[in-house]
């Protein structure tokens, strides 16, 4: 029942979000490329107060001055950041009239999922006519429950527990002391190029605030699946728990997303003070461009976690299965006594993606822990580099980390690497590095193939074995989803 | 049930099979018995279908089909089990997982419907109970940390799951005690001797014969079935030795 509650929450707030979103552009775009005055165009658009525009153009005149980073183990064109649109209406999927018409391979995918025909329509962007011949969107939604009131219903409860969850456009306005405190705090402006890049023109995101001694009562998302659109180039996202209180936060969506945006920098900012907990969960799934890498996105977002408070903590999971490009390194600043870090990731490569991913633990904080799973899963001919930071502050009494990168090849042609940093200040911490590197036997294969698994439920089910210790960290929900989508991701990976 | 016809099977372009061939009907108990290296273990990788076996020439028949044209898992859907003389280890993934996967693919392949988690654990539990497999072991992760022996009794529970037409058990009795030979050699027995199924035991000795006893004993030398002959054989196999019988 709680699957449904939750699928309903996702749907309800999804659906606030789209109408905040809609209700802000007046079908209007800024001209192509980057200056201050699209900076100010933006944030006019929006509505934003004076200091957020200052904020904005300090970041976009330090943007000015920076380069990009090359230091990551990545093959990367330079990117043209004039020929781009940084403010523009989500642009209209082309409207198809049936299923017949979207492309089958999508359609596969979405069999592949268990995704239901009327979502299937959704997410394609089928457009049904109704009898008055005007188009009838989220019909299958409609049929299903009555969004107005579930919305309302959700909204009232979330409201009931004092918990805040608004688009970041909303929040500005209606909790500007809340934002100004905390927005930059945790990935300053100055803290790498993209992050720059992004507090100059970040176009909306997500905005939650766990009051102290509150435990929210659902898990929020930023959309459900069926929202593929309005997804922003330069996402931000900031989620603050007070004392004692607790958040489960879903990011992501299983079905492939394509999107004309070929760069995403997103940036999120967590908060979590005394004896607070976040659990933020991420599926990624972008389109990871054709067989040659051509055509997908690059996503490269900074996250990152400040656990402030004492015995505060703070749990990353993510699975990426996406991009063309990942490079993303979520990340906990223990500064709090006792506050524990975690990081449980899984980062797919096929074909020609390249994944540059890890974590960052930094501890400042006494007694504070980190738990660090990383499994790394490459084919065809990607690069799936692991790189993570264990840093001991001189102050940091007692701290302990555990680190454990497992990385498995499919085939002959692939790379898998791992670089960890550690840096100990203080002689007491109590470090564990464990790593390793396997293929996927022929035993195996055959041996699973010979209880009756095709080659591609073979792949899967080994894969989803390697990955198990992470996948079991996400919830229910979206655990079921990923692990179907590892095996897709996998696809033709073996002969 | 299966007509191996003067097959011949290479791997790394080496000939390991040698024009083998061998008639085994349904209701019969086969041991195919030879010295290291005779093409034994070939022999039950080429039925299962094993890539990296290659078949130069010859046919293989089962049930009416053309064996060697299927894949490996439509064999296994089709009623073929192979007994691994080395199971193999699955980490991550329980036992329970991947048989219930298994079989529901099987099921799929022959048109039948899957089975729920709680009637495939039924089953699983029962087969466990009467290969006296500690339940535990189904949860477990496939074959990982097994012993020897448990790893063999795994083969027999899973046997057991999938009902197989035709079971190939390759060196099934390798590393069991006295006891755990006496429960496996009873679960081949209760599983498979069947008017309507086949076991080809594949073994290097005589002692798992004394709990199934084969009908038919062959001996397979240099990649051909040398000589065949009824029980009587496999004794004279034990008291001359290889050397003698294949001279």
């Amino acid at each position: 029942m709680m699957a449904t509650k939750n699928a309903q929450a996702y749907e309800a707030v999804n659906k606030t979000y789209e109408w905040g979103f809609h209700s802000d552009i007046e079908q209007d775009f800024a001209p192509k490329g980057l200056s201050e005055d699209t900076v100010r165009f933006i944030s006019a658009k929006k509505g934003e107060p004076q200091w957020m525009l200052d904020w904005r153009l300090k970041a976009f005149r330090l943007w000015q001055t920076l380069e990009s980073p090359d230091w990551a183990k990545l093959n990367l064109e330079p990117i043209d950041y004039q020929d781009a649109f940084y403010y523009a209406e989500p642009k209209p999927k082309p409207k198809l009239g049936s299923l017949d018409e979207v492309d089958p391979e999508i359609l596969r995918v979405y069999e592949k999922l268990g995704i239901p025909i009327a979502e299937q329509k959704m997410l394609a962007g089928v457009e049904e006519l109704g009898e008055d011949g005007q188009p009838k969107r989220r019909v299958a939604v409609d049929a299903v429950f009555d969004s107005v009131s579930v919305a309302t219903t959700f909204r009232k409860e979330l409201e009931a527990a004092g918990v805040i969850f608004r688009s970041i456009s909303e929040a500005i306005k209606e909790y500007p002391e809340l934002v100004r405190k905390w927005l930059g705090r945790v990935v300053p402006m100055t803290d790498n190029y993209f992050a720059t890049l992004n507090a100059a023109v970040f176009s909306d995101g997500t905005f939650v605030y766990i009051p102290e001694g509150v435990r929210c009562p659902m898990e929020l998302s930023t959309y459900f699946r069926i929202n593929a659109e309005n997804t922003g180039q330069f996402e931000r996202t900031l989620i603050v728990a007070d004392k004692g209180s607790y958040v489960s936060y879903l990011e992501g969506c299983t079905a492939p997303m394509r999107d004309e945006n070929q760069l995403h920098a997103a940036v999120v900012e967590l908060v979590a003070l005394d004896d607070a907990e976040i659990k933020y969960s991420t599926v990624q799934n972008w389109y990871p461009g054709d067989e040659n890498g051509k055509g997908g996105i690059y996503n490269f977002v900074t996250k990152r976690a400040l656990c402030q408070g004492k015995n505060s903590k703070v749990s990353w999971t993510q699975v990426e299965t996406g991009s063309a490009i990942t490079w993303k390194y979520p990340s906990c600043v223990l500064n709090g006594e006792n506050s524990v870090g975690e990081f449980y990731s899984v980062a797919v490569t096929n074909n020609r993606q390249q994944a540059d991913t890890g974590t960052k633990m930094i501890h400042n904080g006494k007694g504070s822990r980190s738990t660090i799973v990383s499994k790394g899963i490459s084919a065809g001919r990607s690069d799936n580099t692991y790189r993570g930071l264990v840093r001991v502050a001189p102050g940091a009494e007692g701290v302990r980390n555990f680190t454990q990168c497992d990385s498995l090849l499919l085939g002959d042609q692939c790379g898998a690497h791992t670089v960890p940093y550690i840096e100990v200040r203080n002689p007491s911490a109590q470090i564990e590095h464990e790593a390793t590197t396997s293929k996927i036997s022929d035993d195996q294969m055959f041996y699973a193939m010979q209880r009756g698994l095709d080659s591609e439920s073979a792949v899967a089910l080994i894969v989803n074995g390697f990955a198990k210790e992470v996948l079991q960290q996400l919830p229910m929900e979206f655990a079921v989803e990923a692990q179907k989508l590892l095996g897709i991701s996998l696809e033709g990976s073996v002969g | 049930m299966l007509k191996i016809t003067d097959l011949h099977a290479e791997i790394d372009g080496k000939e390991i099979l040698k024009g083998l061939s061998l008639q085994v009907n349904a209701g019969e108990v086969h041991a195919i018995m030879g010295p290291n290296g005779a093409g034994k273990s070939t022999l039950g990788y080429v039925l299962g279908g094993r890539p990296g076996y290659e078949v130069t020439s010859g046919s293989v028949e089962f049930d009416g089909q053309n064996l060697l044209e299927m894949e490996p898992h439509e064999r296994a859907a089709a009623g073929l089990f192979l007994g691994f003389q080395y199971p193999v280890e699955i980490p991550g993934v329980s036992n329970v997982q991947f048989l219930r996967e298994a079989l529901n693919a099987q099921r799929k392949g022959r048109d039948e419907k899957p089975l729920s988690g709680a009637e495939f654990l039924k089953l699983a539990r029962a087969q466990a109970d009467a290969l006296s497999m500690d339940q535990d072991m189904l949860k477990r992760p496939v074959n990982v940390g097994f012993s020897g022996g448990e790893k063999k009794r795994n083969e027999m529970v899973q046997m057991g799951i999938v009902d197989p037409k035709l079971a190939i058990l390759d060196e099934t009795d390798s590393g069991l005690d006295i006891d755990a030979l006496r429960i496996v050699g009873e679960g081949i027995n209760r599983i498979m001797r069947k008017s309507d199924k086949t076991v080809i035991l594949i073994t290097h000795y005589e002692r798992l014969l004394s709990y199934v006893a084969p009908d038919f004993v062959h001996v397979l030398s240099a990649g051909r079935i040398i000589r065949s002959g009824g029980p009587e054989l496999a004794a004279e196999l034990e008291r001359e030795g290889y050397a003698g019988v294949v001279a």
